[in-house]
């Protein structure tokens, strides 16, 4: 595929721009206006963050309009919105309203059990999650233009996250040792077109930027998942529902800026309240996963 | 080591709070300089000069708040040469305006926050340049310079609005130079302007006094 159309330069070009920063979760303009003033990044416009999803169940869609029209407009940094896994035409809205970019997201629940929309399609750039490099590329073969770790949303804890980092950073160095006919076989386990193989086996890294989500509640969280490789992170439900969340929302920001300066970090997890509460994934039922959602 | 600048390559930091600055540092090496990354108001002193790259202008303050950084990036303005590429050129300008916010006024522009646009608004134009010659240019929710102070040159214009601007020392783009496709002469011109600025000292090298 050519990542050097204009339109693909663009939508990658705006990733660039976020790398280094924290897009926060916000369920409306109140809230976005204090990420903005916290020093986020980007705000994730939805109805309800990942710990309500998983709390009170039912189907979750794309946000309703008013509420990410408000956000809109009451903050000047970028502005994302979720849709469903397959729902293009919920993409199509969003395309037709003007966020900035639209996180196809397993966070709500599927439209599609097979299919992925076609984000070549769109002029709007899309983040997709991946929890190895085979999903990863397959994603990029749609058209994603920012892969961010799929991590298990809404639970507070870092593991899943830290295994969806580690595990895309290992598959990719591992490529790059490897012989032309030995990536033919390669692109065949991973499920992922040739060319994308041998891309990532030249260069190390994905074609487009890479980002951290799913469970990062504390400034030392985005830190540990940025010296595993993440470029920038997604904080879900960690910022909004923490005890102080104009503290938190500093603190993580510093921390995704200072990952590599322990007194730095230190100095941002002074002074925090209480982190959001956190679950044990391995007790969470397998229904109740998020991240095994998207194929 | 500062040494004399006619015969080494000028460091050059890039500002690496947030934003494309991994970008800009590939640019830099290109354009034959030495690029490392700036968190600090310490690190300002090895460096002969600075670019503040692209990403949110929001954020970057919010950090040069936190960092204390404002007055060290002043006071390194005021004598070396600094480079702003899109939020970089919100920070440098005398005013900003969609929403105003505050900026080091360190080039006697007025800035529009994502004059185009939203992201769908993003565009690549080709540009003429006034040295002569044409640059691809990469506008991302691009701001719009909407005037020029007396003592600021317009190197490049779009859609007849001034996004390449030059003032003594200082250089801002509302684009990315450091994403263009279309050749290295944006940085190249930036670090002729740091090699001059070197050159001119009487100590030939970097300031290496510390606070």
């Amino acid at each position: 595929m050519n990542f050097q159309t204009e339109d693909f330069r663009l939508k990658v070009g705006l990733a660039e721009m976020l790398k280094g920063g924290v897009i926060m979760d916000v369920v409306n303009a109140e809230q976005a206006v204090i990420a903005e003033k916290a020093g986020a990044a980007a705000v994730m416009a939805l109805e309800r963050v990942p710990a309500d999803i998983r709390k009170e169940g039912g189907v979750a869609r794309m946000s309703q309009i008013r509420i990410i029209r408000d956000i809109m407009s009451a903050v000047s940094i970028p502005v994302m919105a979720k849709v469903r896994i397959g729902h293009f035409m919920e993409a199509r809205i969003l395309e037709a309203l003007g966020v900035d970019y639209i996180d196809e997201s397993e966070v709500l629940t599927p439209a599609d059990e097979e299919h992925h929309v076609d984000k070549h399609d769109f002029k709007v750039p899309f983040v997709c999650g991946a929890r190895n490099l085979g999903e990863a590329l397959r994603r990029i073969a749609e058209g994603a233009a920012m892969i961010r770790t799929k991590g298990e949303a809404g639970s507070g804890n870092i593991v899943e996250a830290v295994r969806h980092i580690r595990t895309i950073v290992k598959e990719m160095k591992q490529l790059t040792v490897l012989g032309k006919e030995e990536l033919v076989h390669e692109a065949k386990k991973l499920q992922a077109p040739l060319e994308l193989v041998q891309y990532v086996a030249q260069n190390g890294k994905l074609p487009v930027p890479n980002f951290s989500a799913g469970g990062i509640a504390t400034p030392a969280d985005a830190a540990l998942v940025m010296q595993l490789g993440a470029e920038a992170v997604f904080v879900g439900s960690g910022i909004f529902k923490s005890s102080d969340p104009e503290a938190r929302a500093k603190a993580i920001v510093k921390a995704a800026t200072f990952y590599q300066d322990p007194v730095k970090l230190l100095e941002a997890s002074e002074e925090l309240g209480e982190a959001m509460p956190g679950l044990e994934i391995s007790k969470l039922p397998e229904e109740a996963l998020l991240q095994t959602r998207g194929w | 080591m500062a040494g004399n600048a006619s015969t080494h390559e000028p460091v050059i930091g890039v500002l690496a709070l947030q934003g494309d600055f991994d970008a800009h540092r590939a640019a830099l090496e290109r354009a034959g300089a030495r690029a490392i990354p700036v968190r600090t108001a310490a690190q300002l002193d090895d460096v002969d000069g600075l670019i503040l790259p692209g990403g949110e202008s929001t954020t970057m303050l919010k950090l040069l708040d936190y960092e204390n950084l404002f007055e060290p990036l002043r006071r390194f303005g005021a004598e070396k040469p600094l480079f702003g590429t899109c939020a970089g050129a919100i920070l440098l300008a005398s005013e900003v305006t969609n929403p105003p916010q505050p900026s080091l006024a360190l080039l006697d522009i007025t800035v529009e926050r994502n004059g185009y646009g939203r992201q769908i608004d993003s565009r690549i134009a080709p540009i003429e340049l006034a040295q002569g010659g044409t640059a691809e240019a990469v506008f991302i929710r691009a701001p719009i310079i909407r005037r020029v102070g007396p003592q600021t040159k317009v190197l490049a214009t779009y859609l007849d609005a001034p996004v390449l601007v030059e003032q003594g020392r200082h250089l801002a783009a509302t684009f990315h130079p450091e994403l263009s496709n279309g050749g290295n002469q944006i940085h190249n011109l930036f670090v002729e302007k740091v090699k001059a600025q070197t050159a001119h000292r009487p100590s030939g090298g970097r300031d290496r006094r510390k606070q």
